[in-house]
């Protein structure tokens, strides 16, 4: 089980998930990148927005 | 496989998009990698692809980076290396900056809305005279509808102009667009070669004029007719895309004006709405070689 480091609350890890996918807390809304595990993945916090990022 | 080696998918996050695409090329069986740009080391000196095993003369690189600068300067990178890559750096230095586009779009013969490039406050506000109030004032580099402002008076704009001259160099190149007559919405049409593949009407949220969908808008489906087709692909050209989402507006008497073209385009609320099979589609573009 996998809780956010903001509020503890338990993060669900989508089956087809892959490395480097940004997944959001339902309870507070922080953002994560999962990283690869030897099994399964971990997170870590993710960077929400740049000043240079877009489309 | 089709006719290209392996595919690298460039990412620095990966957001729904990258995942459909790295999905999408899996179901058809290509050699798919992707790559989190973050961690790369490029030596500039010689001929070897830092993330390649020896395959790259069929190889493709699709850049999707959301950090404009980090994409630029990887994908020069990697063409000085000889590789090729999805948009090429002409394209996303062309359309990743909105004056470049402006540009390009105008001497295309494609609509736009009026613009106006000045770098100072006596030629801002003398521009705004030209173009009338209430007028856009939109960054050269950015996305999402960060730090674009709606100018309803003089007084405004006096304000905006004090604390650009207090910002990073870029902020004082003031690209000025008149604010067009439109429902309120846009139109995000997505280019795969020469063909548009799904396009969403962009409503603004309730409480802001700007119709991003990372603002809360909301997407509808738009239909495709010839004309749509024919502007949004003449647009993709002109800044020398292959794959691209395309802005339009709905002027009152003009019909549509392209105002941007994205290189490394979000097609999420596309797909929802207009055309599932988006990310396929690309997939099945890059697959078939680029038309050559």
């Amino acid at each position: 089980m996998i809780r956010c480091i903001e509020c503890e609350a338990d993060l669900k890890i989508p089956s087809d998930a892959i490395e480097g996918e940004i997944i959001t807390c339902p309870d507070c809304g922080a953002s994560y990148e999962l990283v690869k595990q030897r099994e399964g993945f971990n997170i870590k916090p993710a960077q929400v927005v740049g000043e240079d990022w877009g489309e | 496989m089709g006719r290209i080696g392996r595919l690298y998918i460039l990412y620095d996050v990966v957001r729904w998009e990258e995942k459909a695409l790295y999905q999408a090329a899996l179901r058809k069986g290509i050699d798919v990698r992707m790559i989190d740009t973050k961690d790369i080391l490029i030596d500039l000196n010689n001929d070897s692809m830092p993330i390649d095993d020896g395959n790259y003369d069929s190889s493709i690189y699709l850049q999707r980076c959301v950090s404009y600068f980090r994409s630029i300067h990887l994908t020069a990178a990697l063409e000085g290396k000889g590789g090729r890559v999805i948009n090429t750096l002409l394209c996303s230095l062309i359309a990743g900056n909105k004056l470049f586009a402006h540009t390009a779009l105008v001497k295309n013969k494609i609509d736009t809305p009026k613009s106006i490039l000045a770098f100072t406050q006596d030629g801002v506000l003398k521009a705004l005279e030209m173009l009338g109030y209430p007028a856009v004032l939109k960054p050269t580099v950015g996305s999402w509808g960060r730090l674009i402002a709606l100018i309803s008076d003089r007084h405004a704009a006096e304000a905006i102009i004090e604390d650009r001259e207090h910002m990073s160099p870029l902020y004082q190149v003031y690209y000025l667009q008149e604010y067009v007559k439109r429902p309120p919405r846009d139109i995000r049409a997505i280019v795969v070669g020469d063909r548009v593949v799904g396009a969403i009407y962009r409503y603004s949220a309730s409480d802001t004029w700007k119709t991003n969908m990372a603002l809360g808008g909301r997407a509808e489906a738009c239909p495709i007719t010839k004309e749509l087709e024919d502007i949004c692909i003449r647009a993709c050209r002109a800044v020398n895309g292959t794959i691209a989402g395309v802005d339009l507006m709905e002027d009152e008497s003009r019909g549509l004006l392209v105002h941007e073209v994205n290189p490394t385009t979000e097609f999420k609320n596309v797909a929802k709405v207009s055309n599932p099979n988006i990310a396929d589609e690309m997939i099945e573009y890059i697959e078939n070689g680029l038309d050559g």
